[in-house]
C-alpha cells in the first residue's frame, strides 16, 4: 500500500515542503498539517501511516531548540503519538523534529531522574551548515535498513547529543539504538559517541540531526560537478538521503 | 511577586558564553585577565508559588541534562549572587523591545497551569578581575547595547515588570502657519522630520491655504512620504551636472539613466524581453518559466546597523524578505543575499571615536543578525561578499537581498475602492519610530541617544507565520493587493496603496504591543513583521478565519474610499485629512549641483600605508610569491567561511552550486545556483559585483567593474547572459556636496552605458545617501568621515538545465588552462597596489563589445560541456584566480606567462609599463599575474575538447590564450620567458593563509 505521511508543521517549521517532496518521490502521499489542527483533534493522525516532524525553528527555538513544541506534544499529544507508534506505524524527526522527539520524551522516556539525554548547543557555540559522512550501526532502525553509510548536510546550532551520564548512553548503545553516527574525525558538534541519530526501542521511531531530504538529487551533493557523469542523464544518481524515505515507504509495501 | 531564575551550565558542561565573552574582552583590549561566569535567566511576575516556579524551571526553562538553575524571589536589596563571586551585571531588553523568548515562555507555562502576569529574559554575568570602571566599560562596550538593552550593576532596582499606562486621546496641533524660517528649521530638526527649509515652507503654504494648522500626525505623514528613504528625492530630483561627459541637466536623474537603460534594453530585446515589472513594485519581476516569475530586491540597513548591529541587520534582512512577499500578490522568498562593508576587525579600542562600536562587535552582530533571521525564516542565504575599509568605521554598510518566486498570473496587484484595509502580522510598538526620516540623516556620536527608537529587533517566526498565511490566502484569492510595512510603517504602506484611490483609517484599531501609544506613534511606528492588504468585504471572514487558525493576528484598519484623500480617525476624532495628491506630488523638487572630475592617470607611486584606507595586509617583499600570500590574506580576498557556514544555504532543498565548492567544500564559488522548484531542472543564478577601492580613482571604472564582475560571476557557473537581470544599490556619502553627488551621477551614467551595451536590464535598485560619520572629538568635528562610493551590483541569471553548471575547482591533472580575455596594464586600485602601498595607475576599464562577446562565448563553451572548471578573475588577477582553482580542486597548476601579451590600458592613457622597485622584465609578469583587468576568466579544458573550444572563441573574436595546465603536484608554478620561474608556492601554503585571515573561530574549538 502507498503510505500516507503526515508532515507536521508549526510556527517556524521550514523544511516541510522539501521533506514532503522527498516522501512523494519515494512513493508516498503526503499532507502538511498545522499543529493547531492536531491540538484541536488528535484523531487526525488515524488516516496516516507515517508521522514526520521536519526541520526548522519551531516557535523560534525560543527557550531551547524544539522546547516549546515538545512541551505542547507532552501535554496534549503524548497519548495520540504513543497510540500511533503502538499501531506499528513510523515516526521520523529530522533536525528540529529530532530535537522535539527527544525533548518530548517520545524517543526516550523520562525516568525518575528526568530526561535521559538531550541535544545541546554545539561545541562551537555556533550554528553550522556543513556536509558530514555518517555510518549506520546495527539493523534496528526501519529507516536505515540496508544503508551502511550516508553523506548528508547538517544545519543546526543545538545538535550535540548528550546523555545524562555514561550509564544511560551505555544502555542505549547496548540496545542498539545509537543507530547513526558521525565519522569520528568529522563529529561536527561534539556529540557524545559521535551520535547523529537515535531510534526508540521499536526501531520505528527515529530522530536524526542531518537532513536526508537535502540529498535526494545528485545536484545537491557539494561535489557533484566533479563527477564525470554530470554530463550524462544517468538515472541511478539519486542522493544518499533518498534511501531513508524509500525504506519508510517500503515498510508498508 | 517577582521571581528570578538563573540558569547555569552544569558543572561538567562548558560555559561557552562566559569563556567567549572573556576572550572578546581581551580581544577588544578591555581587560587582560578576566574571570567571567554567565547565566541566562528569566524574571517571572505573578501570584506564583516557589513550587510552580520550580516546575516551570525544571520542566520547561532549563535543560536539566546540561544545565543547573537557581531560583530566587526578587526583593529590593537582596543578594542575587547565587553564592558566586564577582561583580554582578544584568543585561535586560529595554521595556517594549521584542523579547520573543519571554513571550513564548509565558505561553508555554500555561500548559502547566502556571499563569504569569509578565516574563522577561536577561543575561547575567559575574565578573572577577575588573575594577568598577572596567566593569562599566565592559558592559558598555561588550555586554549590552544601550539602544535596546538596559544594564543593571548589582541587585535589580525594581520588583515588578509591568509598564505602560493607558493612552488618553488629545489632539496635537502644530502652529506652523505662524512660524518663521528659523522656527521651521528648528521644528524639522527637533521633530526629527529631516526636511529642508524649502520643503517646510511648502507645507506651511499648504496649510495657510487650508486656513488651519496641521496636526502632528499630518506633519509626520508628509515628512515620511517626502523622506529620502521613501521618495529618493535627491537621485530622482533635478541635477545640474558637470563631468567628463560634459554639462548635463537632469529632471529626474534616475529616470534618465538607470530606468532609461532598462527601457532601451527592453526595446532592443523585442520579443526576447523577459522583464515583467520593473522599478514599480517592491521588487523587480522577470520571467522564469511558463508558470512562474522571479523577483529580486536588495535593500540596505546601514544606520540602524551602526547603532545596533544585531537588530539592524536582523531587521534589514527581515525587511527585504517582505519586499518580494509584498510584490504583486505576494512571492515566496527563495533565497537571501548579504553584502557587508566593515572597518577591519583589528582596530585599537583607544582609536575609536565616542559613539562608535568596535568593528569586531559590529561584524559579529551583523552576521548573527542576518543568520538568525534568514535561518529561522527557512530561506537559504546563498550569495554575498564582505569588504573592508577604515572609512566604514562609524558607518558600516549592510546590504540584504531577497529573491521570490511568484506565479505568472499573480504578478500584479490591484487595490480596490471599497476594499477593507487590513493589517496582518506583528503588533505595533514604539520600535522604529522615525526610521525613514532617520535613515536620511547623517550619523553623529549623539545618534544613539537621539534616534535609539529607530532601532528594532525582529521576530522571524512572526514573519514566517505571516508568510504561511499569505501564500495560502493568495492562492485562495482572498485579497486584491498586498504590500509590506517598511520604512514609514502604516503611513507609507497605506499611503502608497491608496495613492490613486483614497483611504480612511481608524488608528485605534491598530493592535499594540503595550498601552500608551499615541495615535501618531501607532501610525508612524516601523515595528517589524507587518503587512497591509486590500481585502474585498466578502472575502474578509475567510481571511480572518485562515489567519486565526494559524495564530496570526489580522484586523481591519479601515477602507479604501474613492476620495483621493487620506483620512485618519482616532476614537471617532479626525486627526488627519490630507490630499493624496499633495502628499505624493506636492514635494518641491530638489535641485542640486553635481561635479565630477576624475584624477589624471599617473604611474604607480609608493605612498604611506595610512593613505590607503582599504589596506589590511602589506606584502613582506614585492616578490610575486610574497605578494600573492599577502593578497590572499587581505580581508577582502580571504575566505569568508566563518560567515558562510553560519548560514543555512541549503534549506528548501534546491541547492545546486553552494557558496563553498571543491574537494573539501571550501573553495570560493563564483555564484550560487539553486532550483527554485524542486520538481524542475531549471536553475536560478545569483551573483554580485563590487569594488569600492576603484571608486577612489574613478567611480566610472568602479561601476563598469562591478557590473562586469556580477555578470562574469553569473556566467562562470553557467548563467545565460541573455536572461540576466541586474540591480543597483548606491551607498554614498553626503550628496549635498556637489563633488560627492557628481561621483554618483558619473556612476549612474556608466550604469546606463553598460546595461545598454551588455543588453542586461536593471530591474530594481535602491540608494542610501549621507553615509558619513561626524565625530564630536576636538579636531575631527569638522571632518566627517565619509564612506567611499560603494556601488553594489547584484545579478540574477538563469540556466535551462542545472546539469550544465560548472564550479571553479580544478578537476583533473593534464587538462589545459586557458585565459579568456586580454590582460591590460591595469594595476590602479588593485590588490597588488594595495599590499605594496602604491597609488596611481590605471583602474580596470571595460571594453563593452568585447565583454559582451566574451560572456556569450563562455556560455556556449559551458553549454557544449567543453569545460571542467571556470573561475572569474577579479581581485588579485590571474595569480589569485589560479591559486584558488588549484587549492579548491586539491591539485596544482602550471602557468606559462610568456603566452600572455600585455596590452596597454587604453588609448587615452598609454602609459609605459613601470612599477616602483620592479625591473622591466618582471614588471611584465607582475601585470600578467596581478592586473585586475575585467571580462576575464580562467578555464580548464580537457585536451580532447580544446579544438572545439578554441573554435568558439576564434569565431566570436574573443582573445584566448593557452596559459597553462592542471598539474598533479599541489603547487602553483608560474614561469616566463626562458623557463624563468616567477612564482612557486605549495597550494597548501596559499590556502592556509587564505583560510585563516578572516576567522573568528567557533569551528571545532
Amino acid at each position: 500500500m502507498k503510505p500516507n505521511v503526515l508532515i507536521l508543521r508549526a510556527p517556524g517549521t521550514n523544511c516541510d515542503i522539501e521533506t514532503a517532496y522527498a516522501f512523494e518521490l519515494a512513493g508516498a502521499t503526503t499532507k502538511r498539517i498545522h499543529i493547531n489542527r492536531l491540538l484541536e483533534n488528535s484523531a487526525l493522525t488515524d488516516e496516516f501511516q507515517i508521522l514526520c516532524l521536519p526541520g526548522g525553528f519551531s516557535y523560534g527555538d525560543d527557550i531551547a531548540a524544539g522546547r516549546v513544541l515538545a512541551n505542547q506534544v507532552r501535554h496534549h499529544l503524548s497519548n495520540a503519538i504513543h497510540r500511533f507508534r503502538d499501531a506499528g506505524k513510523l515516526i521520523l524527526g529530522i533536525c528540529n523534529g529530532f530535537q522535539i522527539l527527544i525533548k518530548s520524551g517520545i524517543l526516550l522516556a523520562d525516568d525518575a531522574q528526568g530526561a535521559g539525554a538531550t541535544l545541546a548547543w554545539n561545541r562551537s557555540g555556533m550554528y553550522t551548515d556543513r556536509w558530514v559522512n555518517l555510518t549506520v550501526t546495527g539493523d534496528k532502525c526501519v529507516f536505515l535498513r540496508n544503508i551502511q553509510s550516508m553523506y548528508l548536510p547538517i544545519a543546526h546550532a543545538e545538535g550535540k547529543f548528550i546523555g545524562r551520564n555514561d550509564a544511560v548512553v551505555d544502555q542505549l548503545e547496548h540496545e542498539g539504538r545509537l543507530v547513526l553516527k558521525y565519522r569520528h574525525d568529522e563529529n561536527p558538534n561534539g556529540a557524545m559517541r559521535d551520535v547523529a541519530g537515535l531510534c526508540d526501542e521499536t526501531g520505528r521511531v527515529f530522530g536524526l540531526m542531518p537532513h536526508p531530504e537535502r540529498h535526494i538529487d545528485r545536484t545537491q551533493h557539494p561535489r557533484w560537478t566533479r563527477d564525470l557523469r554530470v554530463h550524462t542523464d544517468d538515472p541511478a544518481t539519486a542522493g544518499d538521503g533518498m534511501a531513508v524515505f524509500k525504506n519508510a515507504v517500503e515498510y508498508f509495501a | 511577586m517577582l521571581w528570578e531564575v538563573d540558569i547555569f551550565a552544569a558543572p561538567d558542561q562548558p560555559d561557552v558564553i562566559g569563556k567567549d565573552t572573556a576572550a572578546d574582552a581581551k580581544d577588544l583590549g578591555l581587560s587582560e585577565d578576566l574571570q567571567l561566569e554567565f547565566a541566562r535567566g528569566y524574571l517571572i511576575e505573578g501570584n506564583l508559588t516557589q513550587e510552580q516556579i520550580e516546575t516551570a524551571t525544571t520542566r520547561l526553562l532549563a535543560d536539566m541534562v546540561v544545565e543547573r538553575p537557581v531560583i530566587m524571589q526578587v526583593q529590593m536589596g537582596a543578594d542575587t549572587s547565587c553564592s558566586r563571586s564577582g561583580k554582578v551585571v544584568y543585561v535586560l531588553p529595554k521595556p517594549g523591545v521584542t523579547d520573543t523568548v519571554a513571550d513564548n515562555a509565558k505561553k508555554a507555562m500555561r500548559d502547566f497551569q502556571i499563569e504569569a502576569d509578565a516574563v522577561r529574559t536577561f543575561k547575567k554575568y559575574w565578573i572577577q578581575g575588573a575594577t568598577d570602571d572596567e566593569t562599566k566599560r565592559l558592559a558598555q562596550k561588550l555586554l549590552a547595547n544601550d539602544a535596546v538593552e538596559q544594564t543593571v550593576f548589582g541587585a535589580l532596582p525594581f520588583d515588578h515588570l509591568q509598564f505602560g499606562t493607558p493612552y488618553k486621546f488629545s489632539l496635537v496641533l502644530v502652529g506652523i502657519r505662524a512660524m518663521s524660517d528659523g522656527e521651521l528649521e528648528a521644528l524639522s530638526k527637533k521633530g526629527q522630520l529631516f526636511l529642508s527649509l524649502t520643503e517646510m515652507r511648502t507645507i506651511k503654504d499648504y496649510f495657510v491655504k487650508l486656513d488651519r494648522d496641521p496636526t502632528d500626525i499630518e506633519l509626520e505623514t508628509i515628512a515620511q512620504t517626502w523622506s529620502e528613504h521613501c521618495s529618493h528625492k535627491t537621485l530622482a530630483g533635478r541635477i545640474s551636472y558637470s563631468g567628463p561627459e560634459g554639462n548635463l541637466t537632469f529632471n529626474n536623474m534616475l529616470k534618465e539613466t538607470i530606468f532609461a537603460a532598462t527601457v532601451q534594453v527592453r526595446k532592443n530585446l523585442g520579443p526576447l524581453d523577459f522583464c515583467v515589472s520593473v522599478f514599480s513594485d517592491n521588487a523587480g519581476v522577470v520571467t522564469f518559466d511558463k508558470e512562474y516569475n522571479v523577483c529580486f530586491k536588495v535593500e540596505t540597513h546601514n544606520h540602524p546597523s551602526a547603532l545596533e548591529p544585531y537588530g539592524g541587520a536582523n531587521t534589514g534582512i527581515g525587511g527585504v524578505i517582505r519586499d518580494p512577499m509584498g510584490t504583486g500578490m505576494g512571492a515566496k522568498p527563495i533565497c537571501n543575499t548579504d553584502v557587508f562593508c566593515f572597518a577591519p576587525p583589528e582596530f585599537e579600542s583607544s582609536d575609536l571615536f565616542a559613539g562608535v562600536l568596535h568593528p569586531k562587535r559590529v561584524i559579529k552582530g551583523v552576521v548573527a543578525g542576518v543568520r538568525d533571521y534568514g535561518n529561522r525564516m527557512g530561506i537559504p542565504t546563498v550569495n554575498g561578499a564582505v569588504y573592508f575599509d577604515r572609512r566604514y568605521l562609524g558607518n558600516p554598510l549592510v546590504y540584504c537581498g531577497n529573491v521570490g518566486l511568484i506565479p505568472v498570473d499573480q504578478s500584479f496587484k490591484h487595490p480596490q475602492s471599497g476594499d477593507y484595509i487590513v493589517a496582518m502580522g506583528g503588533r505595533t510598538g514604539r520600535d522604529g519610530i522615525h526610521g525613514a526620516t532617520f535613515s536620511s540623516a547623517e550619523l553623529t556620536s549623539e545618534s544613539e541617544t537621539l534616534s535609539g527608537g529607530a532601532v528594532q529587533i525582529g521576530n522571524a517566526i512572526t514573519e514566517k507565520m505571516m508568510l504561511d498565511v499569505l501564500l495560502e490566502a493568495r492562492d485562495r484569492g482572498l485579497y486584491n493587493a498586498v504590500t509590506d510595512c517598511g520604512a514609514g510603517g502604516f503611513s507609507s504602506a497605506v499611503g502608497e496603496m491608496g495613492e490613486k484611490i483614497g483611504a480612511e483609517v481608524n488608528l485605534d484599531a491598530i493592535p499594540v504591543k503595550y498601552e500608551g501609544l499615541s495615535y501618531t506613534e501607532c501610525w508612524i511606528s516601523e515595528a517589524q513583521e507587518r503587512m497591509v492588504f486590500s481585502v474585498p468585504k466578502d472575502k474578509w471572514p475567510e481571511l480572518k478565519a485562515l489567519a486565526e487558525s494559524e495564530d496570526v493576528e489580522t484586523v481591519i484598519l479601515g477602507e479604501f474610499k474613492p476620495t483621493g484623500r487620506l483620512l485618519l480617525l482616532y476614537e471617532g476624532n479626525t486627526v488627519a485629512d490630507l490630499d493624496m495628491e499633495f502628499m505624493h506630488n506636492g514635494r518641491p523638487p530638489v535641485v542640486r549641483q553635481a561635479v565630477y572630475q576624475t584624477e589624471a592617470v599617473t604611474q604607480l607611486v609608493p605612498v604611506d600605508a595610512a593613505a590607503l584606507p582599504g589596506l589590511t595586509v602589506t606584502a613582506a617583499t614585492n616578490e610575486p610569491g610574497d605578494v600573492l600570500l599577502a593578497i590572499v590574506s587581505s580581508l577582502n580576498v580571504a575566505s569568508k567561511h566563518w560567515v558562510i557556514r553560519q548560514y543555512d544555504h541549503e534549506v528548501q532543498g534546491g541547492s545546486v552550486i553552494k557558496p563553498l565548492v571543491g574537494v573539501q567544500c571550501d573553495g570560493p564559488g563564483d555564484a550560487a545556483v539553486l532550483r527554485p522548484r524542486v520538481s524542475s531542472r531549471r536553475g536560478l543564478v545569483i551573483s554580485c559585483g563590487m569594488n569600492p577601492h576603484y571608486g577612489d580613482y574613478d567611480t566610472g571604472c568602479m561601476t563598469a567593474s562591478a557590473i562586469d564582475e556580477a555578470v562574469r560571476n553569473a556566467v562562470a557557473v553557467g548563467a545565460n547572459p541573455a536572461t540576466l537581470a541586474i540591480l543597483d544599490n548606491f551607498c554614498w556619502g553626503n550628496t549635498d556636496k556637489p563633488e560627492v553627488l557628481g561621483s554618483l551621477v558619473h556612476s549612474a551614467l556608466v550604469c546606463r552605458e553598460l546595461a545598454v551595451g551588455f543588453g542586461i536590464p536593471f530591474v530594481s535598485g535602491k540608494d542610501s545617501l549621507n553615509n558619513e560619520f561626524r565625530p564630536k572629538e576636538e579636531g575631527f568635528r569638522d571632518h566627517p568621515i565619509s564612506i567611499p562610493p560603494s556601488l553594489l551590483i547584484s545579478a540574477m541569471g538563469q540556466v535551462d538545465d542545472v546539469k550544465n553548471c560548472v564550479t571553479m575547482d580544478l578537476k583533473e591533472a593534464g587538462n589545459l588552462l586557458y585565459q579568456i580575455g586580454e590582460t591590460k596594464n591595469e594595476l590602479g586600485g588593485s590588490h597588488y597596489s594595495l599590499v605594496n602601498c602604491l597609488r596611481g595607475g590605471q583602474t580596470p576599464t571595460v571594453d563593452i563589445d568585447t565583454a559582451r562577446r566574451t560572456f556569450y562565448a563562455v556560455h556556449q563553451a559551458i553549454n557544449e560541456s567543453l569545460v571542467r572548471s571556470v573561475h572569474d578573475m577579479s581581485e588579485g588577477g590571474l595569480a589569485v584566480c589560479a591559486a584558488e582553482m588549484a587549492f579548491a580542486g586539491g591539485l596544482g597548476a602550471k602557468l606559462w606567462l610568456e603566452h600572455l601579451p600585455v596590452a596597454s590600458a587604453n588609448e587615452k592613457n598609454n602609459l609605459p609599463l613601470a612599477i616602483p622597485d620592479v625591473d622591466d622584465e618582471l614588471a611584465q609578469d607582475v601585470v600578467r599575474l596581478f592586473s585586475e583587468s575585467n571580462s576575464r576568466f580562467l578555464v580548464e579544458v580537457p585536451i580532447d575538447c580544446s579544438r572545439q573550444f578554441e573554435k568558439i572563441f576564434a569565431e566570436a573574436n574573443v582573445p584566448l590564450y593557452q596559459v597553462g595546465k592542471v598539474a598533479e603536484a599541489p603547487e602553483l608554478v608560474a614561469t616566463s620567458n626562458d623557463e624563468r620561474t616567477v612564482l612557486r608556492l605549495p597550494t597548501a601554503t596559499i590556502k592556509a593563509a587564505w583560510l585563516k585571515a578572516f576567522d573568528f573561530g567557533g569551528e571545532y574549538k
